[in-house]
Order: C-alpha cells, then structure tokens, then sequence
C-alpha cells in the first residue's frame, strides 16, 4: 500500500486561534480597593515574597496569604474574655499578655526531676483505706444534733492526724506523681458522693506534704503538682457556694456554709496545711465578706496569709506558699501591688536564712551543692516578681531597685540576691532595663564582682538575661549614642570574656543578638575573632555547636545591608572552621545560604539584582561547595532537593553583565563544584544554554566570528556535560533542548550530534519507573509525547550533508523498531501515526515554520524526486508496521471470540 | 403507718438572742393518714455540770454530778388530738425566748466539764400501740454585740528569756534565748480573732514548732465544794520548724464557734478562758507562756 500526502499549500503562517488584546494579566485577581490594606501588609511581611513576571500574586502564595489571614480575622472577632461572675471579681486587670501559672507548670515538672526514692504520708491510698467505715458513720449522724456532728467531724479530723496514716516509702518520681495523681482522684470522687470531711482531708493531707523537703530538688514540682489539687479544691468549694448562692433565699444559708469552711480550716493545727487551704478557699472569701468592702476584705487576708507564712523555717518552703499566696491573690485582687511588694520585702526580711545551718545540714544529708538549690527558687521568684511587674509603674520598679542595692551594699549572701537579680531581669519589662541600661550594668558588675557568687551562683545567668533583655528591649535604644552603647558592650563584654567556655559562648550567643543589631561590622569581627579565640583551646567549640550555629544565624543577619562586607569579615571563615563536624558545617553553610538567597534581592522588588563580586561569589562557591560535598549515597532526596535548590538559586544571582565569558568560567568552575547534583548540572547546562542565547540576542542573529566561537563553546560545555547525569529523561530533555539552541545558533553539526546523542539514548529508557510511593509507572506516554517533539523539530534540521537523506529519521525508525513497547499499547502505532505526519509535512513544498538563517530541507532539496522517493518508501514502510499492528489486533480479537 | 417529723427553724443559722422569736415549721411527711394523741413543742435551755475523775473520786463524779441548771423551759400544746392527712403538713410556730424572775439565758457552749445547751423539741403523743413520734433540735443561743461601747484593747507586751522561767530546776540546761512579742489584746472579741505577734530574736537551740495553745478553765463550785479544770480546746500551730531570727511571725487564731463564750462567772460555775504560747525545741524541751484571756461578744 501507498502513502500520498495531500499538499498543503502554504499560508506562509501556521493556523492561530484569534487574539485580541487585553488590558489587564487574565490571572491577576480582582482587587476591592475597600480592603484594608493594613492586614495585607502585616501578612506580606512574614511571606516570603514570590513574584510574577506578570505583577500578580502567585496562586501557591495567595492560598498562604488566605490562610494566614483567616484565623486573624477569626482573632478580632470573637476574643474570648473568661468574666467570673458572682463575687464581683472582674479580672480585667489580667490580659493575655499575662504568662499564667498554667503555662509555666509543665516547665518547672520537667525541670525539676529526682533519681532519688521519695515518700508520701497518706491514709487515702491503696492500703490506707482506714477511712472507710467513718465515712458510712457520718451518714448515720444525720439526725444527730448540730454539735454531736460538729464533735464528730472535728474527732475525724484528728482521727487522721494520729493513726491509720501510712507512709509509703521508696517511690520513684514517677510512683510519686501517680500517687499524686490518685489522691486527686480520691478528693474528686469524694467531693461528689458528698463526702466533704473527707475531702478536706484529702486536701490537708496533700498541703501537709509540702513541708517536706527531703528529696529538696524535686520540690517545685511537688508544688505544682499539690497545688493542683488545691486549687481544684478551692474550685470545689467556690462552685458548690456559687450554686447555693444561685437564689436570693438560700444565700443565707450559702453564706453560713461559707463560713463554716473557714472556721473548719481556722481550726486545722498545722500552719503549713492551714496556710494553703484557706489561700485555695480564699475565693470564697468574697460571699461572706461585707459587700462594699470585698476588695479590702480580701487583701487584708491575704496579706495575713503573706505574713503568716514568716512563721515557716524553711525558706524554700516558705518561698513556694508565698507563690502559692500570690498565685492566689492574682486571681482575686491582680492590680493590688502592695501584696506582692510585702512578699518582696518577707523574702528580704529572710534573706539570711537562707544560708542558714538548717539549710546546710539538709544540703550536705542530700548531697546537693548549693548553687543548685539555689535555682529552686528561680519559679517562685520569677513568678512573684512577675505578679509585681505586670502593668506597674515605673516608680514601684524603681523602689524595688533602691531595695535591692540597699540589701546589696552590706555585701552578704550575694548569692540570693544575684538569684533575685537574675530573676528581676528576667521579669522587668525589657523596655524599663534598657533605659536604665547603665545602672543595670553596674549592678550585675557588683554582683558579679563576689567572690562568693562564684560558689553559689553561676552568673552568665546575670550576663545572658541581661543580654535577651537588652535584645528585646529594641524600640529603648534610641535614646542611647552609639559611644554610651560601645561602652556598656565593652563592660559587659570584660565580664563575659573571663567566664569559662561553655559559659561564654552563653553569652556570646545572646548578646551577639545586641551586637548585630546596633553596631557595625567591625564590632562583629572583632567579637568573632574573640569568640574563635576563646574556644578554640581544648576544642571547646566541639561541645557548642549549637550556639556557634545560633551565632552565625544572628550574624547572617546583619548582612542584609551589606553582603560585601559581610563576606570579607576576616575572622568569619575561622569562625565557621570551628565548626568541624560536617553535619553542623552543613547546617551552618544551609543557614547562610538560605539568607542570602532570600534577602539579597529583598530591597529592590521590580529588577532582579545580580552580582559578580568576586568576594561574594567566592564565599558562596565556598558555601555550597560545602554543602554540596555533604551529599553522598546516604542522603535524603529531600536533602538533596533542598540543597540543590539553594545552590540553584544562589547561582541564578550570578550575573557578570557582558562578560559573557567570565560567566561560562564561572559555569566551568561550579560544574566542577557541583558535579554531584544532578539538578545544579543541569540548570547549568540551561544557564549555558540561555547564555548562548543572550549572546545571539546581543547580536540581533548576525554571529560573528567571535560569538559564533562562542556559542560552540558553549554548546561543547553542555555536550559535555548532560552525559554525566544519570537521569535518562532530564538528558533526553536537555539533549533536544540544547539542540534546538544550536540549530537557532546556526551551528549545525552540533545540532546534528545533539539529535544523535538523543536518539541513541532512546533505547535507555526503561519501560517502566519506580515512583516515589513503590507503584511502577509506564513511560510510555512520556516516550510518545517526546519523539512528538522530537519529530516537529526534525522537520525544520537540514540533512546532513554527508549522510543519505532523513539520516536522522532513519535512525529514529530504527530505534523505535527495536524498542520493546508492551504488545498491548498502542504506543507504538500512535508514534508511527506521528511518522506519517512529519513524512507528510516533509513532503510539502514550503514547510510551515523556519529558523532564520538556517536552510530546511525544502529549500536544501527543493521537492527533489529522489528525496520523495525516500519519502515514500519510509511512508510505505510505516504504513505496514501500522497495518500489521492492526492485523494483530484483529487477529487477537478473533483468538477472544 | 409511718410519718417523719422534721422541725425547720427560719434561721439557717440557728442563733438566736434573748428576746428573740424562735420562728420556723413543723414538717410532717405522711404516708397514709395518722392519728395523733397530741402535738407539743418544748423549749429547754440548760446548764449542764460533771465533776471531773481529778478533783472528785470516780464514783463521785459519776454520780454526783452537779444538778443540772435549768435556764428556760416550757411547752405548748400545738395541737390537740386528731389527724394529720396524708402528705406533707407544715405547722407554723413562734416562741418567744423570755424568761421569768430574772434568769438571764446564758450563750451557747459546748465544753467538757460545763455544757450549755438549748433545745427545741417537738413530740407528737400517740395511741398506746404505737410509739410517740419525736424531733429534738439544738438552736444556739449568742447575745447580740454591745457595739455601744467601744471596748478599750488591753495589750500585753511579753519577753521570755531563761530567767523568766519558773518551773527550771537546772538553769545551766537551758539554752539562750529571748522571745518577745505582743498580744493585741487580751480582752476579746468572739467574733475578732486573736492577734498579735511573737520574735524570736534569738536562740541558741533549733525550735521545732511554735504553738497557740487555747484552754477553757472550767470551774464547777456547790455545796461540797468546787472544782476547777483546765483544758484544751485547740492547739494551732504558728511557727513552723527553725524560724528566722528576728522576724515578728503573726499569732494569728480565730475563736472556734460553740466551744467558746464569753468568759462566764456565775454563783455556781465559772468558764473562762486562757491562751498559751508553747515554743517546742528539737529536742522536744519546751517552754510556755501563759495569758489569761477575758472573751466578749
């Protein structure tokens, strides 16, 4: 059978759909100009900004901006403010900006653990259930007078106090939390079958084990976990009134109920359990309390409770019921700041018991070293001087100061008081030290300056919360000239440089933040050459690399304004050689890079700056080469991804204008670099590829002698190059693509052996590949669509003019012929189907698209029979493969009926 | 037939002072109709004394315990004999507490030697057959405050030192010490807590415990003769382990309900009151302060 193709004559322009012009980007989104445009900026500062060549919003980035908008509007909306009701309690004072009690919890539990056994003194837990029969009694005294059953509670209550209690011994921490955890259980279960006695006694028993402190390091977190239970308690309590209060005719008997509480916990023996059950029964307070003076009524017990807790020998345990006290007194009366001053004062009043012999013995029995006791107290102190600073003026802060360089002065127990310095750093408002930058500065001096902290308290604590706070305190600075804050870095620093390693780069790392935020470039260089120089014995750094990451981290930063001088730093490249893990180099490197890449164009949005500085260009190379030599078999491909990625962007900044060869070295130089990286290698080979075009673009087509060597010399870069990626496809793509460059470049034998080169990887492609999630995928689609465009460029490529004609066709068939498709496809014939219409399309007089300057076939052959013949004969030779598939398929048919 | 008897008074407090009006219902809760022989509501206010085994032999406090002290007692009828229908019956009542020929009602106090109680009971007389049908409920008695006139704070400054000790025999024991303090006041009022504040300001000997120790002097006097004991009503506890030297620590107690009064002198029984100040050492010596105390309401 015979193939004719029908002449088309030529319309010297391919088939088009209509066009008309436009005004505006169809896919930039309607814009309400109503919008507040506030929001949109707020959320655009957070987004990494993508643009479009087309100046509109990125689909991916507009559904993050959605998002990020959405639960932003849900915030304005319906702020939650939980209103106690009833006692006429209005909590306003406390907003969210208040670090509540809750949040700080799971800190201290975590914090303070013990190896050590421990024990509970409970009648209520497994084993103990004396309680048991006289709880059933009590249900019997119902009918019984007022006083027999005020006598027999008041019998139970002592009951407990002398026998059936049991001491558990030798619990872990974990036993010890459980049992805690049981006895709340127990208070729960107690509460709800109405038996109260036994919850308070429950709750007496739990406060009672506060006064032990015989494993003293996991005490604040038997704090936390027993106040639970008080508080849960008070909770109880506090409900059960508020529902008897619900109407006006049983308020009477709400309020005698409510007293009945505080006189049953006046009358508790012990002042520890005494003192934290009535502070958890406090809230109560407000029902029985004359209504006009609530508040009053309120502090005046609560400065009671305060003032008895001077009755408490051990000043931890003092400490943790005066937190306890605030704890509560926050909730009731927050803005009242005279309470917590008095704490303030108590804890000055007691200061030197703290160093006592009691607190000596206990220390040497339990083996613990003081300074670590010491940092027990840092939760309550934080806590209370919390409560104090929260919404106080600066007048009140100020007092406290005077308070504290006065105790200072006598120059004892500077241990305690650089705990309270500590913790007073941590709690002021960052903004208040800043401004009293200088004084603040002396005082850590002073502390510092004793000898004795050295024993008691570690104080790069001191200098690393002075630094967050100077850190954080930004918008304070401005009233400070740059001499007056080089001279309180210079202090500082004098302090900093003569701690121990470890201990140094602390600091370091904080007030590098300062550094970079207020000084120049000169002032990092020459803390990092410190640095370098102070861990550099013994390998100190070896123990430190996540400050030394976290340091380069807040350097990076700095160098948004300046990446030239960032990268000359001298003492930068010591510095990242400290890191000599790889790893953390790597992470380092990632780091910088990552900066880099996405601030170097954040000034400027409309052009896209490049840069050729070789500074600049040989760090980075340095950088990614880093990174790069990270990769090897055992790499993640998402690690890889994202290196390349980085590497990739980092070279699209590269630019050196004209010097078109200064480029392709550069090129040249990050093949070499790059070799492993299959990505990088082949947006090299496009970034070559583009060269040669820009090249051909400068001179509007008409190559000279000098650009044409060029462009070869850019081609041979990227002949020599796709070969040494192990992705068939990306080669295949690159291949064709490179080809198309030279054959618009006029460089016809390069074109030639691209096209050669892509053919004979044709029989590489495998037949199936391995997806990411194990299931295997044909590729034959790939294979089709690819000879497709394969074929549509092979109309516009001369002939060789060595070879016989449709050279490269031929050699296509051929490869197709051999190629194995799955016998049940039609893969195959729709690549045959395709044949036909290139064979077709050649045959035409004039084809339907040139390059300019190169001479296609139809004019090289100008419909030469002999060039039909040859065209005939392959259509005929197509035709039968595409008959005798549709035989087989016929035949098959039948084989099925 | 079976019926349950409450007695409600109007006050959930229960307290009530002479003159007042005892005011409140009757609950009757009836399953099936009852009859009734009778209905009577009785109030009884009494002083009750027992000598105690210390002063008097066993057996003479067991059976000579002093006549009881009838302070009020009378009953009315509130209904006479008939029927009470099925369901709840709520009778109202009102008692006036007065007295006669110049008794005064003393005020609630449950001690251990001296109780003065006060009692509403409620009887329901029935047929033969069945058994009579009793409530008794105990309403507490408190005068109302003289807030007329202002009551002049006594306070008392004290210092304890070894010297001030009485009952030392071997003086070189006894550690160096100086507590001193202050009571706001030793004469009290019920309703106010007893405050005031104790130092230590120094001592050679780790303290284990400072206690408030309040004590009822219960003093039973007749014909044979009288009887005067002393007991604890609490103990609390104000100072907790080595307390800081130097640092005034609160004392701090609020007056239990019931077992408390005004401090009471009449011509056959006394109850008065004493606080005591008990500083424990770790080796368990201790040593006491001791403050009579005059109770008001």
């Amino acid at each position: 059978m015979e193939w004719h193709p029908k002449h088309r004559p030529n319309t010297g322009r391919p088939p088009a759909a209509e066009r008309a012009a436009v005004a505006q980007h169809p896919l930039v989104p309607l814009r309400v100009s109503c919008v507040p445009s506030i929001r949109e900026k707020i959320v655009e500062r957070n987004e990494k900004r993508v643009s479009t060549s087309w100046g509109g919003i990125d689909p991916l980035s507009a559904a993050l901006k959605e998002s990020a908008i959405i639960p932003h509007v849900d915030y304005s909306l319906s702020k939650p403010k939980p209103k106690l009701q009833g006692t006429g309690i209005c909590n306003d004072y406390i907003e969210d900006d208040f670090e509540q009690w809750s949040a700080k919890k799971s800190h201290i539990l975590s914090k303070y653990t013990t190896s050590e056994r421990l024990s509970i003194r409970t009648s209520f837990l497994v084993g103990g259930h004396v309680s048991g029969p006289s709880s059933s009694s009590i249900r019997n005294l119902q009918n019984t007078s007022v006083a027999e059953k005020v006598k027999h509670r008041l019998e139970q209550l002592d009951d407990f106090e002398e026998g059936s209690v049991k001491e558990m011994l030798n619990l872990t921490q974990q036993d010890y939390v459980c049992r805690i955890e049981e006895l709340n259980a127990a208070l729960k279960e107690s509460w709800e079958q109405d038996q109260r006695v036994k919850a308070l006694k429950i709750v007496i028993q739990c406060a009672k084990l506060l006064a032990d402190v015989s494993v003293v390091q996991f005490y604040p977190s038997k704090f936390v976990l027993i106040t639970d239970i008080l508080d849960n308690f008070g909770a109880f309590v506090y409900n059960r009134i508020h529902c008897k209060a619900e109407s006006n005719s049983a308020i009477e008997s709400a309020k005698e109920t409510c007293r009945n509480w505080f006189y049953k916990v006046a009358s508790i023996r012990e002042l520890i359990p005494r003192l934290y059950v009535e502070a958890a029964i406090l809230k109560t307070y407000g029902f029985i309390a004359d209504e006009k003076n609530v508040k009053v009524e309120n502090i005046r017990a609560l400065k009671r409770l305060l003032k008895m807790t001077r009755g408490i020998g051990d000043p931890l345990v003092a400490m943790y019921a005066r937190t306890y006290v605030c704890r509560v007194a926050i909730q009731i009366v927050p803005s009242e700041k005279s309470l917590f001053k008095q704490v303030l004062n108590d804890f000055f009043l007691t200061v030197k018991q703290f160093d006592s012999s009691l607190v000596r013995n206990l220390l040497s029995s339990q083996k613990v070293d003081y300074s670590t006791y010491l940092t027990l107290y840092t939760p309550t102190l934080d806590w209370i001087l919390q409560c104090i600073v929260y919404k106080a003026s600066d007048s009140l802060l100020h007092e406290i100061l005077s308070d504290f360089d006065a105790k200072t002065a006598a120059g004892d127990e500077t241990g305690v008081y650089a705990l309270l310095l500590n913790s007073i750093l941590t709690s002021f408002r960052p903004g208040f030290i800043t401004k009293r930058a200088k004084r603040f500065v002396e005082m850590v001096k002073t502390i510092a300056s004793s000898d004795q902290v050295d024993k008691t308290f570690p104080k790069y604590h001191l200098l690393k919360n002075l630094g967050s706070c100077f850190v954080s305190g930004e918008t304070s600075w401005v009233d400070f000239d740059d001499q007056q804050k080089l001279i309180l870095l210079n202090e500082v620093w004098k302090m900093i440089a003569r701690l121990k390693a470890s201990e140094y780069i602390v600091c370091a790392d904080i007030w590098m933040d300062f550094v970079v935020a207020h000084f120049g470039i000169k002032e990092i260089n020459t803390l990092l050459r410190d640095i370098v120089k102070h861990m550099q014995p013994d390998r100190a750094f070896e123990d430190h690399y996540n400050n030394i990451i976290s340091i380069i981290s807040k350097v990076v930063k700095f160098s948004t304004n300046d990446f030239y001088s960032f990268f000359s730093m001298e003492s930068f490249i010591p510095f990242l050689d400290m890191l000599q893990k790889e790893s953390v180099k790597v992470d380092a490197c990632k780091i910088i890079v990552e900066f880099f890449v996405k601030n170097f164009n954040a000034g400027n949005e409309d052009d896209f700056k490049t840069t050729s500085d070789p500074v600049i260009l040989n760090s980075m190379t340095y950088l990614c080469k880093t990174m790069h030599d990270s990769v090897n078999a055992l790499t993640l491909e998402d690690e890889k991804r994202q290196i390349s990625s980085l590497i990739i962007d980092f070279l699209r900044m590269v630019s050196f204008d004209r010097d078109f060869e200064a480029h392709l070295n550069f090129m040249v130089d990050s093949r070499a670099n790059f070799s492993n990286l299959e990505n990088v290698i082949s947006y090299l080979v496009h970034s070559v590829n583009q060269l040669a075009m820009s090249t051909r673009s400068i001179v509007k087509g008409h190559h000279t002698k000098k650009t044409t060597a060029f462009v070869r010399t850019c081609l041979a870069y990227s002949f020599i190059t796709v070969p040494s990626l192990d992705d068939v496809f990306l080669r295949l793509q690159l291949y064709l693509n490179c080809a198309q460059v030279a054959l618009v470049n006029t460089c016809l034998p390069q074109t030639d052996a691209f096209l050669k080169a892509a053919i004979m990887l044709l029989p590489q492609v495998p037949q199936t590949i391995e997806l990411a999630d194990g299931k295997s995928k044909s590729t034959e689609s790939f294979i089709v669509s690819y000879i497709a465009n394969l074929l549509s460029f092979l109309i516009i490529v001369p002939d060789h003019p060595e070879q016989e004609p449709l050279y490269l066709f031929c050699g296509l068939l051929n490869v197709i012929e051999d190629y194995t498709f799955d016998i049940h496809s039609d893969a195959k014939v729709k690549i045959y189907l395709d044949a036909l219409n290139y064979l077709s399309i050649i045959s035409q007089e004039c084809y339907p698209y040139h390059v300019d300057k190169v001479d296609s076939n139809d004019s090289l052959y100008g419909n030469d029979t002999q060039f039909m013949d040859k065209i005939s004969q392959l259509s005929i030779h197509v035709m039968d493969k595409i008959l005798s598939h549709l035989k087989m398929l016929g035949e098959e048919n039948v084989n099925i009926i | 037939m079976s019926a349950h008897l409450d007695i409600k008074l109007k006050k959930v407090t229960k307290t009530y002072c002479e003159g007042d009006d005892l005011t409140g219902v009757i609950v009757f809760d009836c399953k099936s109709e009852s009859r009734h022989e009778g209905i009577t509501l009785t109030v009884e206010g009494m002083v009750n004394m027992q000598l105690s085994s210390k002063n008097v032999g066993i057996f003479e406090a067991f059976y000579n315990s002093v006549k009881p002290v009838s302070l009020i007692n009378y009953s009315v009828e509130i209904a006479k004999s008939g029927k009470l229908p099925i369901g709840k019956t709520e009778i109202a009542f009102e008692l006036p507490l007065r007295v006669k020929n110049n008794k005064t009602l003393f005020q609630t106090y449950h001690g251990v030697f001296i109780t003065i109680q006060y009692m509403l009971k409620c009887e329901v007389k029935r047929s033969m057959l069945n058994k009579d049908l009793q409530k008794v409920i105990e309403f507490i008695i408190e005068n109302k405050p003289k807030d007329v006139i202002a009551i002049e704070p006594k306070p008392v400054n004290f210092v304890i030192t070894p010297e001030s000790l009485q009952n030392v025999k071997d003086k070189s024991k006894v550690p160096l010490f100086k507590v001193s303090g202050r009571l706001e006041s030793t004469l009290c009022k019920l309703s106010d807590p007893l405050s005031g504040e104790i130092c230590v300001e120094h001592c050679d000997a780790p303290i284990r415990s400072i206690e408030l120790q309040l004590v009822r002097v219960e003093t039973c006097g007749c014909a044979e003769g009288y009887a005067r004991d002393a007991t604890e009503i609490q103990n609390i506890q104000i100072g907790e382990g080595d307390v800081c030297r130097g640092v005034p620590i609160p004392i701090y107690m609020v007056f239990p309900r019931l077992f408390t009064c005004p401090t009471l002198i009449t011509c056959n029984f006394k109850i008065e009151f004493e606080v005591n100040i008990v500083v424990i050492f770790e080796d368990n010596h201790l040593i006491t302060e001791n403050f009579p105390i005059k109770l008001i309401r």
